[in-house]
């Protein structure tokens, strides 16, 4: 671009480009078709302070010599620091100590060395602006001509052309090669269909609700109004996959006021007494909900402040999960213990592709 | 009752005379005995709990005066509650305790939640008022001593992880709730008040009765706290260990501005 205006702008600097009405239009339309951007070229070389006064330089050169010295200052700092404040077995504070220490010197003596390179080309170093031009990526002919001379001579003295039965296999070869990634690859992927295992949780008809993390199984009598208790199918903790199985089963029980539960038709006998569980996982994304205000009845989802509200079966009040959390029908055995009468009977957890709204 | 021990006596061993001593020696042998044991009882029991006794209904007293000239303009002159305020019949010593001993209460001004300011009583007023709201009806009662020692930190790290973290914080550093009701930070908390706001759950915290977590492992989640509390942190400044807030706020503010000023000193031009 620079090339192609030279002789035509001005030079840089000197003057604003005479206006010309080359792009106008015919007259009466008023608008300028001009959108391209003038190369402005430099602006005018200003001398420093440290071009013109020989002492200002060396104030200058002082001053990057100072940054030089503080950094072997901060090295020697981190060196020292870090001998005279070790690190002792059984007290952790002395890490944070060493560390900053540490940590502080080594920056200092990284940082003043930059600060101090940078210090010395802008005040020092010849301050000129220039153009350094980009050559073209193409070769010379000659260049060129010696290339293919070169392909040409190693297909000779390999025979590559000519013996074909080389050729073909190793191409052969290459294209087999990445074949094996392929299966490792595919391997990552679930091993079963990840469907049923999103739809479906460990609770089951007659499955007990258990304290996180005994296992101990949670009476009625034991929920007294305002608790809330974090809750774990029986067994989760002798099963294969108890990380999985938690991440999709983890349920909150709460108990209000029967009263002030608002049970719509058909979950009449979800509950036991005012006493009912919610699935933990957001629908949102899957955070664990378990920010539970037991005088508002609201559960808070603290990665993004999804909003449900207990007394309206976890109804969104706020926030962007888009269904209410699933509700766990629950009620009690011939012993007393709280028991699932089934298992939720929607998806726990963030919507996926397969999932049926 | 104290001034009476002949009468405490009377009701004591009697002693049986075995014959094989002088009259004399036998009556004496059972004055000493009636005199012993009946001075003895007198001192130790009967007068230590009616002196008890006393003592508490003198505080139970102490306390529904504090009550009635503190506490009843809302809570209504018999706890019943109010349209202000809730019953309090049956909330417990350890609830009283909780909220009037963190001075949480009296209230200063109605707001989403109840904040902790400098306590308004001196340690014998809020045990009085304690001992007064649990007269009416009972309740969970301020813990003892031992009740606070836990055993097991490990265990108590993972109860609290489970129960306690997602509003208070893993490091016990507090958060926010809805509608500008917060879970406050646990550093420096008294194990009394922990234990009494795990037993109580005050405001909108949810109640964990022993059933939940048993006394033992609220002790151990208080010796969590207290390890929390304790041990100096390894990393750098917490910022308040709030995360992801207090942490971008900073590097917002402070890594960008650092950029941002460096990038002005690079390009521009010397003097």
């Amino acid at each position: 671009m620079a090339n192609d205006h030279e002789g035509t702008n001005p030079r840089a600097g000197t003057t604003v480009e005479k206006f010309r009405d080359d792009n106008l239009p015919g007259p009466g339309t008023g608008i300028v078709q001009t959108d391209a951007v003038e190369n402005p070229g430099f602006e005018p070389f200003r001398a420093r302070v440290s071009d013109l006064d020989p002492a200002k330089a060396r104030a200058n050169e002082r001053r990057v010599s100072a940054f030089f010295i503080v950094s072997i200052i901060g090295s020697v700092f981190a060196i020292a620091a870090y001998i005279a404040f070790p690190i002792v077995d059984g007290d952790p504070g002395t890490i944070h100590l060493n560390n900053l220490l540490l940590g502080l010197g080594i920056a200092l003596a990284l940082l003043a060395i930059g600060f101090g390179a940078v210090h010395w080309s802008k005040s020092l170093m010849d301050g000129h602006d220039l153009v350094e031009q980009r050559h073209g990526t193409r070769g010379t002919e000659a260049t060129r001509a010696k290339a293919v001379e070169v392909f040409e001579l190693g297909n000779k003295e390999s025979g590559f052309g000519r013996r074909t039965l080389i050729r073909r296999t190793l191409i052969g070869a290459l294209v087999v090669s990445p074949l094996p990634a392929v299966v490792l690859f595919r391997d990552l992927a679930p091993a079963e269909n990840p469907v049923p295992l999103l739809q479906q949780t460990m609770w089951a008809k007659g499955v007990r609700l258990t304290r996180d993390p005994s296992g101990t199984p949670i009476k009625a009598s034991d929920v007294t109004i305002g608790s809330a208790f974090h809750v774990i199918p029986e067994g989760l903790n002798e099963s294969e996959h108890k990380l999985e199985e938690k991440a999709k089963a983890a349920v909150l029980l709460m108990r209000l006021k029967p009263q002030d539960l608002h049970v719509s038709a058909g979950r009449e006998t979800w509950n036991y007494d005012g006493i009912i569980a919610y699935s933990k996982i957001c629908t949102h994304v899957g955070c664990p909900v378990a920010l539970y205000e037991q005088q508002t009845h609201h559960l808070l989802c603290p990665c993004h402040q999804s909003q449900f509200d207990i007394t309206h079966e976890a109804k969104v009040i706020f926030g962007p999960a888009k269904r209410p959390l699933p509700q766990l029908p629950i009620t009690v055995d011939s012993e007393g213990y709280l028991v699932a009468s089934s298992d939720f009977t929607e998806p726990v957890g963030p919507s996926f592709w397969e999932r049926k709204l | 009752m104290a001034n009476k021990p002949d009468t405490t006596a009377q009701k004591s061993t009697v002693r049986r005379d075995r014959g094989r001593r002088h009259p004399l020696a036998t009556v004496a042998l059972i004055l000493v005995g009636l005199v012993g044991t009946g001075g003895a009882y007198a001192l130790f029991t009967t007068s230590a709990t009616a002196e008890t006794s006393a003592q508490a209904q003198a505080q139970i007293d102490e306390g529904a005066k504090l009550f009635a000239a503190n506490c009843a303009t809302c809570h209504g002159l018999n706890l019943q509650g109010t349209t202000q305020a809730p019953s309090l019949i049956g909330v417990g010593a350890a609830s009283v305790d909780f909220q009037v001993g963190t001075g949480r209460m009296p209230l200063a001004a109605t707001g989403p939640q109840a904040e902790q300011k400098p306590v308004q009583f001196t340690d014998e007023q809020v045990k009085a008022l304690a001992a007064y709201v649990a007269s009416t009806g009972p309740g969970p009662a301020i813990p003892t001593a031992d009740q606070l020692e836990g055993k097991n930190t490990a265990e108590g790290a993972e109860l609290f992880r489970i129960n306690c973290a997602m509003c208070h914080n893993v490091a016990g550093a507090g958060g926010a709730l809805t509608g500008g009701k917060f879970a406050p930070p646990l550093a420096g908390v008294s194990a009394t008040h922990i234990y009494e706001a795990m037993i109580t759950g005050p405001q909108n915290m949810p109640v964990f009765n022993d059933a939940n977590i048993s006394p033992e492992d609220k002790a151990n989640i208080i010796s969590y706290l207290k390890y929390l509390d304790e041990t100096p942190s390894v990393g750098g400044y917490g910022l308040g260990n709030l995360g992801p807030v207090s942490e971008g706020l900073f590097i917002w503010i402070f890594g960008l501005g650092a950029i941002v000023g460096i990038t002005i000193w690079l390009t521009a031009k010397s003097n």
